[in-house]
């Protein structure tokens, strides 16, 4: 299986590095070429407004649209999950989403950097393998859900807020699992595609 | 409300940020319409600022931090990050910074330097510090200090990148250099280069600075940064090299392009395109004050 990573914007050499760990040969997606060839997608975190913009300049959108649509497995993080989400608050105004799972998400809801924080978080759901430790998050200037639609798992919650939700092959979570050393979000990832 | 323990301020959340910031531009602005255009031409985050580094060469005088009133207004601008310049070893300075919610403090040597021994002690702080440096030993110390992002220094406001060159070259050159040598000679790095042996070792395991590495002074197009990326720069800063161009908007979505298709020749040439007038620049010799030398 050929697991691209979005490589616009951001974090995205992270992501590849914790594929090439679990085990998959990573491709950078820049292209609509480079995106025909991959079986799954990671869309990294970064800035959501100039990957938006990239993606429209690099003629990507509609493609990945498509492919989405197809049923390309995808996996965002903090910006990614922004521009999977089928709503933006706080975004700008221009700011398009490829409404590709069905939750609304407020940009920056957690504040501004001074308010980043690590949290442990419990990962479970249903034919999920139970994990007996908690996943540590980092949560940088996260996106809070503010609303998850009928048909998502909630596979993980801080507060009141679910931090990682699926939707049959789209998976998004706030925080973001490239910077730590456990892998087991990006295995799930990767089993599942 | 929560049953669950948020750790605020932690070198992962202020490191991250700079993770988050990787491929992407900063622009220099100096009020909201600017920080507007920048946010347009896809801006990975605004440094605010009262005049661009080539205004502050050609005023003079004393250039300290900027209007709160002005942070403030940009802040409320944009929905990207906003960084803020302090001067070297104003730690005064960098507390307001911190009050005022903004999200990057550089302790610039753009402005004029508050402590000619001391750097500010960036572990006490939350939010995170990026910080220049002209060479790896410079790097690390800023790095032992609490700095969680470097930025090769150049030689702001001119225009011209030679100096982001050489400072690139020599940084990324010793890290080359570390990783090929013995434990032994580790000892002798860290002597020559004024910096934690422990810095030195982990280069050494890495290959890498121990935190994310962006290039800055001199980008005026979009082939510097290009050029500045290939050499191992992660991110550009660019900063009067937009706003004093003939056309700004144009120019900082072109460079923003090149930063995330800097190996794509085809790609650098179309939009390197009609673009009008880059900045002048100055070549370095004639310069009354060479910035880059300030930081110890």
């Amino acid at each position: 299986m050929k697991v691209g990573v979005l490589a616009l914007q951001g974090a995205f050499a992270r992501h590849a590095a914790v594929l090439t760990d679990v085990g998959v040969a990573p491709i950078e997606v820049r292209t609509p070429e480079h995106l025909s060839g991959v079986d799954a997608l990671v869309m990294p975190g970064g800035e959501s407004t100039t990957m938006s913009m990239l993606l429209d300049i690099a003629e990507l959108r509609q493609p990945l649209a498509e492919r989405i649509t197809r049923g390309l497995p995808v996996f965002g993080t903090c910006a990614g999950m922004i521009l999977l989400a089928s709503s933006v608050a706080d975004g700008r105004s221009d700011q398009e989403s490829l409404a590709a799972i069905d939750i609304d998400v407020r940009r920056n809801g957690y504040g501004r950097q001074i308010d980043s924080f690590e949290a442990d978080v419990n990962v479970g759901g249903e034919g999920l393998p139970s994990w007996d430790t908690p996943f540590h998050g980092v949560f940088i200037r996260a996106p809070v859900v503010e609303r998850v639609g009928d048909g998502i798992e909630v596979l993980a919650s801080v507060d009141d807020n679910p931090v990682l939700c699926r939707q049959g092959h789209v998976m998004v979570a706030s925080f973001h699992p490239e910077l730590t050393a456990d892998r087991r979000i990006h295995e799930l990832f990767v089993e599942a595609a | 409300m929560s049953d669950i323990t948020r750790s605020t301020g932690t070198q992962l959340v202020k490191r991250g940020l700079a993770e988050m910031l990787k491929g992407g531009v900063v622009m220099d602005v100096v009020n909201p319409e600017q920080a507007r255009i920048a946010e347009d031409a896809g801006a990975v985050a605004v440094m605010a600022l009262e005049r661009v580094p080539s205004d502050i060469r050609r005023d003079g005088g004393v250039a300290r931090m900027s209007d709160p009133e002005m942070i403030e207004g940009i802040k409320a601008a944009v929905t990207i990050p906003v960084m803020a310049k302090v001067r070297i070893g104003h730690f005064a300075e960098a507390q307001i910074i911190q009050a005022l919610g903004v999200d990057y403090v550089d302790e610039s040597e753009v402005l004029t330097p508050a402590d000619e021994a001391h750097h500010i002690d960036k572990w006490a702080f939350d939010v995170p510090f990026v910080c220049g440096a002209t060479n790896l030993g410079e790097a690390l110390r800023r790095i032992s200090e609490g700095a969680c992002l470097i930025r090769s220094k150049g030689e702001a406001g001119t225009g011209n990148i030679v100096e982001a060159v050489r400072h690139l070259r020599s940084i990324m050159g010793d890290i080359g250099r570390i990783t090929k040598a013995d434990s032994a000679e580790l000892f002798e790095w860290a002597k020559r280069l004024q910096a934690p042996l422990s810095l030195v070792q982990e280069i050494a395991e890495t290959g890498e600075l121990p935190v994310p590495m962006f290039c800055a002074g001199g980008i005026a197009t979009p082939a510097d940064a290009s050029l500045v990326m290939q050499l191992g720069a992660q991110s550009v800063f660019v900063g009067s090299g937009i706003f004093k161009s003939d056309d700004p908007a144009p120019r900082a979505r072109a460079i923003v392009e090149a930063t995330t298709n800097f190996t794509d020749p085809v790609i650098l040439g179309k939009v390197s395109r009609g673009l009008g007038a880059a900045m002048p620049g100055l070549e370095i010799d004639t310069l009354e004050t060479r910035l880059a030398d300030r930081g110890w």
